[in-house]
């Protein structure tokens, strides 16, 4: 009893049990089904058996630092991340049991036990506690009933229909495979390598632990890479198909999976550049920086040549499909770059930015459209038209900051999501329905024309969308350093502080506000002339989201942290297509995830960094 | 003429009646300390001053102008800055992030020296000048909060409780800054719970009471009065 009371052994059940639950989860919703059909390493793994190895792992690892001031020998640690492993499993086992024809009468007894069990615990419990016997015979009673009306129930369920899987829709046929690894026919060898894969996973996490750093770092890298080309395994081929012959590629990849040399290949290659950097790079960079400055100069040019020459010649590196996607996550870079005026300098939390994507959105299809509900058929084209849209959107940026200029915080934020709504409901309305279509929405517009040729492809449309984002970025951090860019820092720090500097606020709020728009409205319009059509539920609350999430997860106030926060939440989700069933499931967790592990996000700012670390809390804002 | 006369102000937080008609008046150059016990309307008399807050009735008068409907950031380019009470610095900000956050309203170029200014009167800013200001001490963030006030070159500096929460020696030392910096000049109106501390280096008082001024004198004889000395100073 002793042993099970420990902090170790507390350490080892609560997270395995937490990994179990996971895998349980992860399985009952149709993730690891899903999941499964992306194999990662060809008639190896697939994603949905790495992603049920991959919680043990983590917690093994887990377990075992969290273990590292009790000073653990290395056995107990492996034992830890065996018991972990195995905790993992016994959830999912349960219901394998319980999900077979031979063992089902263990999920109809334990239906008819449990509300036995349940009352007769904490009957004694209270019984112990020295409550009236009448009391505890009552309360037994009742909990046994209560629960027992659901178990029952359910008991009768399986009964009548003999499956799980009328209850639990995902827990079928396929599940069983997966967890089983192929082995639906003998469940017990199947459970068996369950156990064994997620022991032995575990293991390797709390080994993990153990190896030093650098040799830990050099193998997580190569399996990181590793993991990132198989998973991604259709993206990779599909850029590297522009740049090698069939046949070489057959040797990589059997469709759109890594075959395993070629896997293995990459792992090593990885893994000893990682080793090498890991050995090597700490001097490497200490050279750099004891460099003299003129040289250092030269190296920074040299670098910044490169990343220069890769965003020019991006289309032609990734092929048409990912340019597609780049254009994309190019229109909300813009985006995230507009809102992060507000937000970012400002302070000003603006939920409803979707309003200023629609207006451009809608002025470039009013005004360019050559079908029925052209305005100006062939007069306006797309380049005459982007001024207009960047006008509009500022224009319509003004009018609602006006009334909300005097509300702080979460009430400003309440009413921005008000005008994000109104936007929404007004695009569909009847009343606009002349003008802009109604559900119908606005069709034909034409691809914007440049000296005579049509940008139609994505591969074009990419240089559009890069220019109008270094416009941005040039423009925002010029204003981060300008007279504006102070008023604002001060706003965002404390606006009742700021007045006291002698800063018009209100004037300062809604300058913040009209120039956050204006890219909003340039990335409207150029997603409108991409698409070709402008529909209304095109412009919901979730693009507001989507890009309040992107700078948060990037990093607030932080330029290169929006561009990655854009790669990661919306360049990932589409090329996870297949997973969409899912996607904002994962995007909450990854939410949830990142303001637990990485408040300050992926590249913070400087002055997010001072907040996050030295706890410094703003003052609470209130509504005036 | 005097540099700052308040006629007759009401000021009200929605029904409540803050100040019932507070009369006073700032020659330049002066110390004037504003002595009261809590919620008397010291604070309401500054933010009025300052232009946070509009007397419903009465006027406050700068330099000959009428500014009671002046908004509050107009106010500091014509040289009135405010140490408001509780500090507020720009805590996530340096210090002298702050320091050049109250420089704000200027455009001159020499910005620089000030800064070398702020740095001599409180050498310990100096040495915390990359520091983030809201990890600094209590009686660090005063100095930085009076420092940074005085960034905007005022010729009139409105103090509202700056020895608030800090140790006896420090009191000492906020109020010989406070003599210091009148006599480079600058006009000042000083808002106390410490009156004792006040009194000594002010040239006149004014006692409010209730939204009133119940009492107005010189410092000297204020330290003498019998209803001061029992009620603000702790003198029997
Ligand atoms: N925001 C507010 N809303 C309503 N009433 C307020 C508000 N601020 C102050 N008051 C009231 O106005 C009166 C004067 O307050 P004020 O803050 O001017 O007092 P004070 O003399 O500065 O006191 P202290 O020495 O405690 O700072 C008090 O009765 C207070 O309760
Ligand atoms: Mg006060």
């Amino acid at each position: 009893m002793d042993i099970l009371r420990s902090e170790r052994s507390r350490i080892v059940v609560s997270l395995g049990l937490l990994s179990g639950a996971f895998i349980l989860f992860a399985g009952a919703v149709g993730m690891i089904e899903a999941f499964h059909e992306r194999e990662v390493v060809d008639k190896f793994i697939s994603l949905g058996q790495l992603l049920m190895l991959l919680a043990p792992f983590a917690v093994g690892f887990v377990a075992a630092s969290r273990m590292a001031h009790t000073d653990a020998s290395a056995l107990t640690l492996l034992v830890c991340g065996a018991g972990v492993g195995i905790l993992t499993a016994i959830p999912t086992v349960i219901l394998l049991l319980f999900n077979s024809e031979e063992f089902r009468f263990l999920l109809d007894l334990t239906l008819k036990l449990l509300p036995l069990a349940v009352a007769s615990y904490f009957a004694w419990q209270r019984y112990r506690a020295g409550a009236d016997p009448r009391l505890v015979a009552g309360a037994w009673l009742a909990i046994a009933v209560l629960i027992g009306i659901v178990t029952y129930s359910f008991a009768l369920v399986f009964e009548i229909k003999g499956e799980l899987r009328t209850v639990l829709v995902n827990i079928n046929r396929d599940w069983v495979d997966v967890v089983t690894f192929d082995h639906r026919k003998e469940l017990m060898t199947g459970i068996l390598t369950l156990c064994l894969a997620t022991v032995a996973s575990g293991c390797v996490g709390a080994i993990f632990h153990l190896i030093p750093d650098a040799p830990r770092r050099a193998l997580l890298y190569g399996l990181g890479v590793t993991f990132l080309v198989g998973a991604f395994g259709e993206t990779v081929r599909l850029i590297l198909q522009e740049h090698l012959d069939r046949d070489t590629l057959k040797e990589i990849f059997r469709r759109d999976t890594l075959r395993q040399n070629a896997a293995l290949a990459l792992f090593v290659v990885s893994t000893v550049t990682g080793f090498l950097w890991a050995m090597f790079g700490q001097n490497l960079r200490h050279g750099i920086s004891t460099m003299e400055y003129s040289q250092r100069r030269v190296l920074n040019g040299i670098g910044m040549l490169l990343f220069v020459a890769i965003l020019l010649s991006l289309p032609w590196l990734i092929g048409r499909t990912l340019s597609d996607v780049a254009v994309t996550i190019g229109i909300f870079v813009l985006m995230g770059l507009g809102l992060n005026i507000a937000i970012g300098l400002a302070g000003l939390l603006d939920l409803g930015y979707v309003t200023n994507y629609a207006v451009g959105a809608y002025i470039l299809a009013v005004l360019t459209s050559i079908g029925p509900l052209g305005l100006l058929k062939g007069t306006f084209n797309f380049w005459t038209v982007i001024p207009v849209a960047l006008l509009a959107a500022m224009t319509a940026g003004f009018i609602f900051a006006m009334p909300v200029l005097r509300m702080r915080g979460d009430y400003l934020a309440i009413a921005t999501l008000g005008f994000g709504e109104i936007i929404g409901k007004l695009a569909i309305s009847d009343w606009l329905k002349p003008l802009i279509g109604g559900a119908q929405g606005v069709q034909a517009i034409p691809k914007p024309v440049f000296l005579g040729a049509e940008l139609k492809n994505p591969e074009q449309l990419y240089y559009i969308v890069l220019v109008a984002c270094l416009v941005t970025l040039f423009v925002s951090i010029r204003l981060n350093n300008s007279r504006t860019g102070r008023q604002w820092m001060a706003i965002r720090e404390d606006e009742d502080v700021a007045t006291a500097m002698g800063i018009d606020t209100a004037r300062a709020k809604l300058l913040a506000f009209t120039l956050s728009a204006a890219t909003g409205g340039v990335a409207g319009a150029i997603f409108a002339a991409k698409v070709g059509t402008v529909f209304p539920n095109s412009f919901t609350v979730f693009i507001s989201i989507n890009v309040l999430s992107l700078i948060i997860v990037g990093g607030i106030a932080s330029n290169p942290g929006i561009v990655v926060g854009a790669i990661v939440l919306i360049g990932m989700p589409e090329l996870l297509r297949e997973f969409s069933d899912f996607r904002f499931m994962m995007y909450g967790a990854l939410l949830i995830l990142m303001m637990i592990k990485r408040p300050q996000g992926f590249i913070p700012s400087k002055i997010v960094t001072h907040e996050v670390r030295q706890g410094v809390k703003l003052k609470p804002a209130a509504a005036e | 003429m005097a540099l700052l006369e308040v006629n007759g102000i009401h000021t009200y937080y929605g029904n409540i009646h803050a100040l019932k008609g507070v009369s006073f008046e700032v020659d330049t150059g002066e110390i004037i300390a504003l002595i009261g016990s809590n919620g008397a309307g010291k604070t309401t008399t500054l933010r009025t001053i300052s232009g946070l807050m509009t007397p419903r009735e009465g006027s406050v008068n700068y330099d000959g102008e009428v500014i009671s409907n002046t908004r509050a950031d107009m106010l500091v380019s014509k040289g009135i800055s405010m140490v408001p009470e509780g500090r507020g610095v720009f805590a996530k900000l340096t210090v002298e992030e702050n320091l050049d956050m109250g420089a704000y309203i200027r455009r001159d170029g020499a910005i620089k020296e000030d800064l070398k200014g702020a740095f001599s009167l409180f050498p310990r800013l100096q040495e915390r000048r990359k520091q983030v200001a809201g990890t600094l001490s209590g009686g660090e963030q005063q100095m930085l909060a009076i420092a940074r006030a005085l960034m905007s070159k005022p010729r009139l500096l409105l103090l509202d409780e700056p020895s608030m929460g800090l140790a006896p020696v420090l009191v000492d030392g906020v109020f010989e800054t406070v003599q210091r910096i009148a006599n480079e000049g600058v006009t000042i109106l000083l808002v106390e719970q410490n009156a004792h501390m006040a009194l000594q280096i002010a040239d006149r008082g004014y006692v409010l009471q209730s939204g009133e001024v119940a009492i107005s004198d010189t410092a000297a004889n204020l330290q003498k009065n019998e209803t001061v000395k029992k009620t603000y100073l702790g003198i029997d």
